[in-house]
C-alpha cells in the first residue's frame, strides 16, 4: 500500500522503489510516445518524398492532411505523453506515489489517450487538414479541438498530482530541500499549466463556439495571440525535461556529480519567468501588432537565452570535473574519459551538439526585423527540427534505454546498446543532411508547409528543388532511424533478458555547498512568473481588442472539410 | 550561491552579447525605422473593396511618380490579385525597375495568407481584418518568386506569381 | 554561511579552463552565424 511504502521509505534516503503497478501507469503514457514516433516519422518520410517531386501520395491523400497527422502526433502527442510519462517516474522514484495519486495518473493518461483518439480520427477523415496550429479562421470539425482539449486537460491532472506528489513529500520532510528533479518537473508542470490556460481559453470560449456555428464570427488575431501566448512557452516544456536529465541524470552515466544543484534550480526558475511573456516573437511580421510591443517581447526572449547559457556551462564542467577526477589533464584532455560506448550518454550528448546550432537559429529567428529573413520559410522547420526533433528526441531516447528496461524488469544489453549507437549516429546523420538543406532553402527564400510546386517554373523554384532533394535522403535516413529505434523500444519492453537496470539519478559532491531556501519559494516564483505576464501582454492584448476589425467566419472549404 | 569565476566571465560575456544584439536591432528598429511591419490599419474582410486601394481597378503595380510605386495585392485562397492587363487577363508576373521605392499593401478576404517576395525582406503576414504593408527598394535586377509562406489550405502551393527587377 | 566556511571553498575552487574555453567556442559560434545572417539581412536592403 501506498501510504505504507511511504512510511518505510520515509527515512531512507533516496530513491525509492518503482512498484509494477506504478510502471504500468509511466510505461503507458511511453507506449503511446512511441506509437506516436512510428506513425509520425512515416507521414515525415511521406512528405520528404512528395516534396523532392518524385512521388505523389496515393488514394487521393492529400499532402496537408499528411503534415496535420506529423505536426499534431509528434509535436503534441509524442512530446507530451513522453514527457509525463517520464515527469511521473521522475517523482515516483524521487519523492513517491500514493495509490489514490496513481490512479488520477490512469485519468490523465485516458484523458489524453481519448482526445488524441478523437483529434486523430477526425484528421483521418479529411475533416480537420488545419496542421497542428489550426489557425482560425481555417475550420476543422469541432471535434479536432475537443480532442485537442481533453490532452491538455488531461495534462492538466497530471500536472496537479505531481504538485500534490511534492506537496504530500514536503510535509513529511519539513525543512528539507525538495529533491532536485521533483522541484524540476514541478517547475515544468507550473509553466505548463499557465500557458495551456491561454491556449484552453482560446479553444474553449472562441474556436470550439464559432466552429460549432454559435458565434458567427472570431477575432483572429487574438486567438493567433492566445496561440502564441501558449505556443513558445511549449517549446520549453519540450525542452526541460531535457534538461532535467542533463542536469540531473547525465552526470551519473558518466560517473560524475552534479555541478551545481543550486545553479541548476535556478536556471529552472529563469525558464519559468521568461518562457512566457515571448510569444509575440512568433508574430513579428504580423500586421496588427504594436511594433514597440514586439521589441519589448523580443528582449524578454533573449532573457531566456540566459538559462541556456547557464546549462552550457553547466554540462562542460560537469565533462571536465569528472575527466580531471579520473586523471584526464590539459584543456580538453577531459573529453576522452567520457562513455562513447554507452548509449544512454552518446544520445542525449548529440542532443546537447544539436542544441549548438538550433539555439543560435533561434536567437536569429527572434532578432526583431531580422525575423523577415527567415519568418515562415523552411528555415524555421529546419530550425525545430535540430531543437526539439534532435535535442530534445535524442535526449528522450537516451532517457528510454534505461527507463524501459527499468519499468520493465529487464536491462540494457551490450547488443542492443550498440543497436541504440547506430541508431543515434543515423539520427545524426540524416538530420544533418536534411535540416542543413532546409535551413540553406529557407535562406534563400523557399517557403515551409508546402507541397510539392514548380512556382510556375521560376529558377529560384528549381534551385529549391535541389534541396528538397537533399531533405528528401537526409528523411530517408531518418526514417530508418525511426524504425530503429521503435525496434529497439519494443525490444526493451519485450524481449531483452529480465534483470534490473538502474536509474540513474546523480548525487551532488560531498562538501557541495548547501543550496539556499530561497529558492524554493514558490509563491514568489509565480507571483513573478504572473506579473511578466501581465506586464507583456496586458497592453497588446487590451489593443488587439479594442482595436478589432470585423470578425472573421469560419472557412471549411479551404482545407476540403465542407 | 556559489559561482565559479569562469562562469561568471561566462554570464557576462554572454548576457553583453545579447545587450549588443539588441542594441544594434534597436538602433536599426527605431532609429532607423526598420521594424517589421505592423501598422494596425484595420479593414472590413468582407469588404474590402470599401477602401480604395482594394479597388479591383486599383490593383497591381502603379507608378505614382518620380520612381516612386504602390503595388496592391490581393491575397485569397488560393490566388493573388495582381489586377488585369490589357486583354483583361489576370497579371502574374510584375516588372518594377532597379532601385525605385515600392510601397507594399496587401490584405485578404479571407484566411491567413503569407507574402514573401522570396529572397528578399519583404515578408509578411497577411490576415483578415488587417492591411499588411511596408516599403521596400529592390536593388538586385533579376526575377524573384512571390510566395504564399503561411498554410491557407489545400492549394496552398499553387499561390504565386512572380516579380522581376528590371535595369 | 560563515566567511570561513566560504574561504575554504574558495581554494577548491574546481580548474574548469576547458570549459571556459569550449563556451567561448560556443560563443563564438553563435555571434558568427548572428552577424552573418544580420549581413544576408542588410545585403536584401530596405
Ligand atoms: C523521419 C523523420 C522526420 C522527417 C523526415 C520529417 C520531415 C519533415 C518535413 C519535410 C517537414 C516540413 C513539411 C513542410 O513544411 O511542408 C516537417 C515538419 C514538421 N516536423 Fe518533421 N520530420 C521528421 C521527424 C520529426 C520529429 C521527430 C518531430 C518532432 C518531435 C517533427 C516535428 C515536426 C513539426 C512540428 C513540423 C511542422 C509541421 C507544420 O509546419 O505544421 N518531425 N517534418
Ligand atoms: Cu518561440
Ligand atoms: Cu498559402
Amino acid at each position: 500500500m501506498a501510504i505504507e511504502k511511504l512510511e518505510t521509505y520515509q527515512d531512507e534516503r533516496l530513491p525509492l522503489v518503482i512498484t509494477k503497478q506504478e510502471s504500468r501507469l509511466y510505461m503507458s503514457f511511453i507506449y503511446v510516445a512511441f506509437i506516436a514516433l512510428l506513425i509520425g516519422g512515416l507521414m515525415g518520410l511521406l512528405q520528404v518524398l512528395v516534396r523532392s517531386g518524385h512521388f505523389t501520395l496515393p488514394a487521393g491523400i492529400d499532402y496537408y492532411q499528411v503534415l496535420t497527422v506529423h505536426g499534431v502526433i509528434l509535436a503534441l502527442v509524442l512530446t507530451t505523453f513522453f514527457i509525463i510519462g517520464f515527469q511521473f517516474a521522475l517523482m515516483g522514484k524521487t519523492v513517491g506515489i500514493s495509490d489514490r495519486q496513481r490512479r488520477l495518473g490512469w485519468l490523465s493518461f485516458w484523458t489524453m489517450t481519448i482526445g488524441t483518439a478523437i483529434t486523430a480520427t477526425t484528421i483521418l477523415l479529411g475533416k480537420a487538414s488545419v496542421l497542428y496550429t489550426f489557425y482560425a479562421p481555417l475550420q476543422a470539425h469541432p471535434a479536432f479541438y475537443i480532442g485537442l482539449t481533453l490532452v491538455i486537460v488531461g495534462s492538466w491532472i497530471a500536472a496537479f498530482v505531481n504538485f500534490h506528489q511534492l506537496a504530500v513529500w514536503k510535509k513529511k520532510h519539513p525543512g528539507e530541500k525538495s529533491p532536485l528533479l521533483a522541484f524540476m518537473v514541478c517547475i515544468n508542470m507550473a509553466m505548463w499549466l499557465i500557458c495551456s490556460i491561454g491556449v484552453a481559453v482560446s479553444v474553449l470560449f472562441h474556436i470550439i463556439p464559432w466552429s460549432l456555428g454559435w458565434i458567427p464570427s472570431i477575432n483572429v488575431l487574438l486567438s493567433r495571440t492566445l496561440f502564441w501566448y501558449f505556443g513558445h512557452p511549449l517549446v520549453y516544456f519540450w525542452l526541460l525535461p531535457a534538461y532535467m536529465a542533463w542536469y540531473a541524470i547525465i552526470p551519473k552515466i558518466i560517473g560524475g556529480k552534479i555541478f551545481s544543484d543550486a545553479l541548476a534550480r535556478l536556471s529552472f526558475v529563469l525558464f519559468l519567468f521568461f518562457s512566457i511573456p515571448v510569444g509575440l516573437h512568433h508574430q513579428l511580421t504580423e500586421p496588427g501588432l504594436d511594433s514597440t510591443w514586439k521589441f519589448i517581447q523580443v528582449v524578454l526572449t533573449l532573457m531566456v537565452v540566459i538559462p541556456s547559457l547557464m546549462t552550457a556551462f553547466s554540462m562542460f564542467a560537469t565533462f571536465e570535473i569528472t575527466g580531471r577526477k579520473k586523471g584526464y589533464g590539459g584543456l580538453f584532455g577531459w573529453l576522452k574519459h567520457l562513455p562513447w560506448k554507452d548509449v544512454r550518454f552518446v544520445a542525449p550528448f548529440v542532443g546537447m551538439l544539436a542544441f549548438i546550432p538550433g539555439g543560435a537559429g533561434g536567437i536569429i529567428n527572434a532578432s526583431h526585423q531580422m525575423n523577415s529573413l527567415v519568418h515562415n520559410t523552411i528555415w524555421v522547420t529546419g530550425h525545430f527540427h535540430l531543437t526539439v526533433a534532435t535535442t530534445v528526441v535524442l535526449t528522450f531516447f537516451g532517457v528510454a534505454y534505461w527507463l524501459i528496461p527499468h519499468l520493465t524488469g529487464r536491462t540494457l544489453t551490450k547488443s542492443i546498446n550498440n543497436l541504440g549507437l547506430v541508431q543515434t549516429y543515423l539520427w545524426a546523420i540524416g538530420m544533418t543532411i536534411m535540416s542543413a538543406a532546409m535551413h540553406i532553402q529557407g535562406l534563400l527564400g523557399g517557403p515551409r508547409r508546402s507541397n510539392f510546386s514548380d512556382y510556375g517554373g521560376t529558377e529560384q523554384a528549381a534551385e529549391w528543388g535541389w534541396y528538397q532533394l537533399a531533405q528528401a535522403i537526409g528523411g530517408s535516413i531518418l526514417f530508418i532511424a525511426i524504425i530503429l529505434m521503435v525496434y529497439i523500444v519494443a525490444k526493451l519492453a519485450f524481449f531483452a533478458p529480465k534483470g534490473e537496470e538502474e536509474f540513474p539519478i546523480a548525487e551532488e559532491e560531498e562538501n557541495a555547498e548547501p543550496t539556499p531556501m530561497w529558492l524554493e519559494n514558490w509563491k514568489l516564483w509565480i507571483a513573478i512568473t504572473i506579473a511578466l505576464i501581465l506586464f507583456a501582454y496586458t497592453v497588446p492584448i487590451m489593443d488587439v481588442i479594442q482595436n478589432a476589425p470585423p470578425g472573421s467566419p469560419p472557412f471549411d472549404w479551404p482545407i476540403g472539410n465542407s | 550561491m556559489h559561482i565559479h569565476k569562469f562562469e561568471k566571465y561566462w554570464l557576462i560575456a554572454g548576457i553583453g552579447g545579447l545587450i549588443v544584439f539588441l542594441v544594434i536591432l534597436g538602433f536599426g528598429a527605431f532609429y532607423l525605422g526598420t521594424h517589421p511591419q505592423s501598422h494596425g490599419i484595420v479593414i472590413d474582410p468582407e469588404n474590402i473593396e470599401a477602401n480604395e486601394a482594394f479597388k479591383k481597378e486599383n490593383l497591381g503595380l502603379h507608378e505614382i511618380g518620380d520612381g516612386k510605386y504602390v503595388l496592391n495585392v490581393v491575397a485569397s485562397a488560393f490566388n493573388y490579385d495582381l489586377g488585369v492587363d490589357e486583354d483583361g487577363k489576370p497579371v502574374k508576373h510584375i516588372q518594377i525597375p532597379k532601385d525605385s521605392k515600392v510601397l507594399i499593401q496587401a490584405t485578404t478576404p479571407d484566411v491567413i495568407h503569407g507574402f514573401n517576395i522570396a529572397g528578399t525582406n519583404a515578408n509578411m503576414m497577411v490576415e483578415p481584418g488587417y492591411i499588411s504593408s511596408m516599403e521596400v527598394t529592390f536593388k538586385k535586377p533579376g526575377e524573384y518568386t512571390l510566395v504564399c509562406n503561411e498554410y491557407c489550405g489545400t492549394g496552398h502551393h499553387l499561390m504565386y506569381a512572380t516579380v522581376e527587377v528590371v535595369e | 554561511m560563515s566567511a570561513k566556511e566560504k574561504k575554504v571553498h574558495h581554494d577548491k575552487e574546481p580548474d574548469l579552463r576547458g570549459t571556459l574555453a569550449s563556451v567561448s567556442l560556443v560563443g563564438l559560434f553563435i555571434v558568427i552565424t548572428w552577424v552573418g545572417a544580420f549581413t544576408l539581412f542588410l545585403s536584401r536592403g530596405f
